[in-house]
């Protein structure tokens, strides 16, 4: 396969030798005119980085240093990048090492984690880095040896020469790489021909991890440093004035700042903190709207019948065809808000000096915590320097940079390095969720049970769109409305593991299948049918691809054995979002005369798997995080303030309550795509759709065992 | 504050601390021994679990005054070069995903074994309830528990 060169966007190498004698690549990736090449020392790359994107460098050894510019928060990239570089420079795996990149917009252009964006965005761009060094190491290899650079093979690192009997490792050819003329096109291997992608590579920070290695942003230490916790308002309220005498009192706290309605405790550790925090007595005074969960229930109810709805779609006739509809059906979802809870709770560490900031910690985008670092003390951004550690968890909260800005507030306060670190119940109360949102659907039919009418409202606390009007089943069916209402809540939201899709593929694919139900139809039936629509007689614009859906579908169907065996009652799911397709079936058997959840299999198109293990975890991991959700956790409020403090009451999904999952990959030929959320959106509805099948019961609201139509079904869950 | 002599690791340590201090915050603010996690405070997750005697105990909730002479053993201290058989088995399987919760689970784990070797899967599944994974990683736990009992 040839690059392509036509596109605006031309991507060229610089070449440099190292002080020690290694070779280091810099790739560009913004749009040029024409190639250059330069040689620099690497003091001058670093120094001058400007147009870099990626480096990746060769020693003398032949040891070999790829950046991986991406936060790492369990999603695996600073495994699966490296592994794509590897394999088009045909590196010994055995010696490549990886290094988390700092913050460095100027070099690297998406250096966030988020939208399971990373691999679409960077599939090529790696394999080009790879290839055009390996380029350059041949290249430097057939003028040593005087032999046409077409003869020569490269495998694990080491360059060949058949003919001669020459063999050299790539350490051996950096010096004078360094003096050649990297090409405007190179070629890419021939997947057929992968050694490294596609295997089962182990994360390259084991090691670390089980031994127990400082890596975490919660593990920084720095001579001098400061401790701090920070009381926070309730939503909707604000600080009127605080009395610390009794927090300050506490051996190990050295000071009590405020700024905003914030309160921080500062000391030499953490314990002192967690004790002062509890001391301090806080006066708050409303500051606008002050919610509880009654009054955003009672919300949902009016906005829904008379809010003013934004129309996202709206196809054909929808009025008519629900006029003309043989049976109507109608039915109402709703989720909670909901935390992130990663496992590690926030923390930053911030050195304000002058008008220069130091920045460690965990973040999904480091350049939001300096752009908003230098907005808040008004320096140039260039000024904030930001390293990035490895996060224990993510999901959606390390996007924000309020966490960070406060450790800044703090240090700037005290003068000092400080380190804020959140305690569980901080994250927990601290906002940012998954916003609440409830969905009405309405389905017309017509006498032979055909869908010709379909109609989505949704009412959002927070929510931004809280549809998603070009999804399945839009572009299948003749009239469409599809509208969204936005309530602006005092409690504060974010994107949280799969943005709205998270709730909305369990509301649409338990509508979906209320209508089969109504229509007479299997619940997989109808939807093979709908995509067929799609297919033949598309309406409207289609957001995802009729024929990897239907791939999915229908191998779930037959890895499933759907609807084979009368004593497994099954619930099918089919979603597509962040640019992968997954399909997934529930398998409840009655086991002592209980309903006993024992299996999801789940049937995933994320184009090219490049590393099973890692798309096995986040196949497994999403479908078990969208489980526990559904099922077990709520957010509710009380005059502003979160009830759900910590583990205890906000429950999180144990390792006894997984059933077994089974993963299969649906090879499409498609270039990969992100794997970080697709898997979770699905689950809900799998689970749902099985519980009525066996049980007869319909769960329209999460979390499922709040709910009183599941309180007396006494669904188990056991691994096979 | 009081002064305390501590053996962790097999290391003798002395801190000034309150004695109300829980063991995870001496590990991690006056030792450095920052592989033990804070993740709940509440004995709910167990990603701060370590070996006190040998037994896996919840240290945020353990006071510093409690701990006497007993011997404590932390991630660090679990084996000289990583090479426990329950952090094989973990590497073995590729358990991890951001890891956070490992060092707990690993400990809770080892400490499991020992006193249970041969465990059935639902043995181990009832020891390894007591940490929570929020990244999900619950079948590569059972996978690696079950590995290290039979290499074992
Ligand atoms: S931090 Fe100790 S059990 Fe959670
Ligand atoms: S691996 Fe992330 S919390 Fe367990």
């Amino acid at each position: 396969m040839k690059t392509q060169t036509g596109t605006s966007r031309r991507d060229f190498l610089k070449i440099a030798g190292t002080t020690a004698g290694g070779l280091v690549i810099g790739f560009n990736w913004f749009s040029c005119d024409s190639p250059k090449m330069e040689v620099l020392s690497t003091e001058q790359i670093l120094a001058q980085a400007k147009s870099f994107n990626s480096f990746l460098s060769i020693s003398p050894t032949g040891d070999v240093v790829i950046f991986s510019p991406n936060p790492e928060l369990g999603q695996n990239i600073k495994t699966s990048f490296p592994m794509v570089v590897a394999e088009e420079l045909e590196a010994d795996w055995e010696k490549v090492r990886v290094v988390q990149a700092n913050l460095d917009p100027e070099k690297y252009e998406r250096q966030l984690t988020g939208g399971s964006g990373a691999m679409p965005h960077s599939w090529e761009r790696l394999r080009k880095a790879g290839a055009t060094a390996k380029f350059v190491l041949v290249a430097a290899a057939a003028q040593t040896w005087k032999v046409p650079a077409s003869e020569i093979t490269v495998s694990k690192g080491m360059i060949s020469h058949e003919g001669s009997g020459k063999k050299g490792h790539f350490g051996e050819f950096v010096a004078v790489a360094t003096t050649l003329t990297a090409p405007e096109e190179v070629t890419l291997k021939d997947k057929k021909n992968f050694t490294i992608i596609g295997t089962p590579v182990k994360n390259v920070d084991a090691k670390d991890m089980y031994t127990g290695k400082p890596m975490y942003g919660l593990d920084f230490q720095r001579e001098g440093m400061q401790y701090a916790m920070i009381q926070r308002a309730p939503f909707g309220m604000k600080l009127v004035s605080v009395d610390d005498s009794a927090a300050r009192a506490v051996a190990g706290v050295t000071n009590v700042v405020t700024f905003g309605s914030s309160v921080a405790v500062v000391g030499t550790s953490t314990w002192p903190l967690l004790k002062a925090k509890k001391l301090l007595k806080v006066n708050y005074e409303p500051d606008g709207v002050v919610e509880s969960s009654t009054d955003h229930d009672r919300l949902f109810t009016e906005l829904m019948a008379k809010g003013k709805a934004e129309v996202k779609r709206k196809d054909g006739d929808v009025a008519s065809a629900f006029k003309s509809a043989a049976k109507v059906v109608t039915a109402e979802y709703q989720c909670p808000f909901l935390a992130h809870s990663p496992m590690e709770p926030e923390n930053f560490f911030a050195h304000v000096q002058g008008d220069k900031v130091e920045l460690v910690g965990p973040t999904q985008t480091p350049d939001r915590a300096r752009q908003e670092t230098a907005t808040l003390l008004g320096i140039p951004p260039e000024n904030v320097s930001v390293a990035i550690t490895r996060l224990g968890g993510g999901f959606g909260r390390r996007l924000r940079a309020d966490y960070v800005v406060e450790a800044v507030e703090v240090s700037r306060a005290i003068q000092a390095p400080v380190k804020v670190t959140w305690s569980r119940e901080d994250e927990l109360t601290g906002g940012a969720y998954r916003p609440a949102v409830r969905y009405r659907f309405e389905a017309a039919l017509d006498a032979t049970g055909n869908l010709i009418g379909y109609k989505l409202r949704g009412v959002g606390m927070n929510a931004g769109n809280t549809t998603r009007e070009t999804n399945f089943p839009t572009g299948a069916v003749d009239h469409v409305l599809i509208e969204t209402i936005e309530h602006a809540s005092s409690i504060t939201t974010n994107a949280w593991r799969a943005p709205i899709t998270n709730f909305l593929a369990y509301a649409e694919q338990s509508f979906l299948d209320e209508v089969a139900l109504a229509a007479g139809k299997d619940p997989v039936d109808l939807r093979l049918e709908l995509l067929n629509r799609a297919k033949t007689k598309p309406i409207g614009e289609l957001g995802y691809d009729v024929d990897r859906m239907l791939g999915v579908v229908n191998m779930a169907k037959e890895k499933s054995n759907w609807g084979k065996n009368p004593a497994v009652k099954q619930g099918f799911s089919v979603y597509f979002s962040h640019k992968s397709y997954v399909a997934q079936v529930a398998n409840i058997e009655m086991e002592a005369g209980k309903p006993t959840l024992k299996k999801i299999t789940a049937v995933t198109d994320c184009g090219l798997v490049v590393n099973p293990t890692g798309a096995n975890h986040q196949v497994r991991g999403g479908i078990v995080d969208g489980m526990g959700h559904a099922m077990y956790t709520n957010m509710t409020f009380e005059a502003g303030v979160p009830k759900q403090r910590n583990f205890d009451t906000y429950r999180l999904i144990r390792l006894k309550e997984v059933p077994e999952i089974e993963t299969h990959f649906v090879d499409s030929g498609f270039d990969p795509t992100g794997l970080g959320e697709p898997a979770l959106p699905p689950t809900g509805g799998a689970i749902a759709n099985a519980i009525f099948a066996a049980t007869g019961r319909r769960l329209r609201s999460q979390p499922f065992i709040e709910q009183k139509e599941f309180s007396d079904i006494q669904l188990q869950i056991k691994r096979g | 504050m009081a002064n305390f002599t501590l053996k962790v690791n097999g290391t003798t340590h002395q801190v000034e601390v309150e004695d109300d201090t829980p063991l995870l915050w001496v590990l991690r603010d006056h030792l450095n021994l920052v592989g033990t996690k804070f993740s709940c405070g509440i004995a709910q997750c167990g990603a701060c679990t370590v070996h006190v005697n040998g037994n896996a105990t919840f240290s945020c909730v353990t006071p510093v005054s409690s701990i006497g002479n007993s011997e404590v053993t932390t991630i660090e201290g679990l084996s000289k070069d990583g090479d426990h058989p329950v952090q094989k088995a973990w590497d073995e399987v590729d358990v991890a995903q951001c890891g956070y919760c490992q060092a707990g689970q690993i400990m809770n784990a080892a400490a499991f074994l020992e006193q249970n070797p041969s465990p059935t899967l639902e043995e181990i599944d009832n020891a390894m309830n007591r940490n929570i994974c929020r990244c999900g990683t619950y079948h590569k736990i059972r996978e690696a528990v079950a590995l290290a009992a039979k290499s074992n």
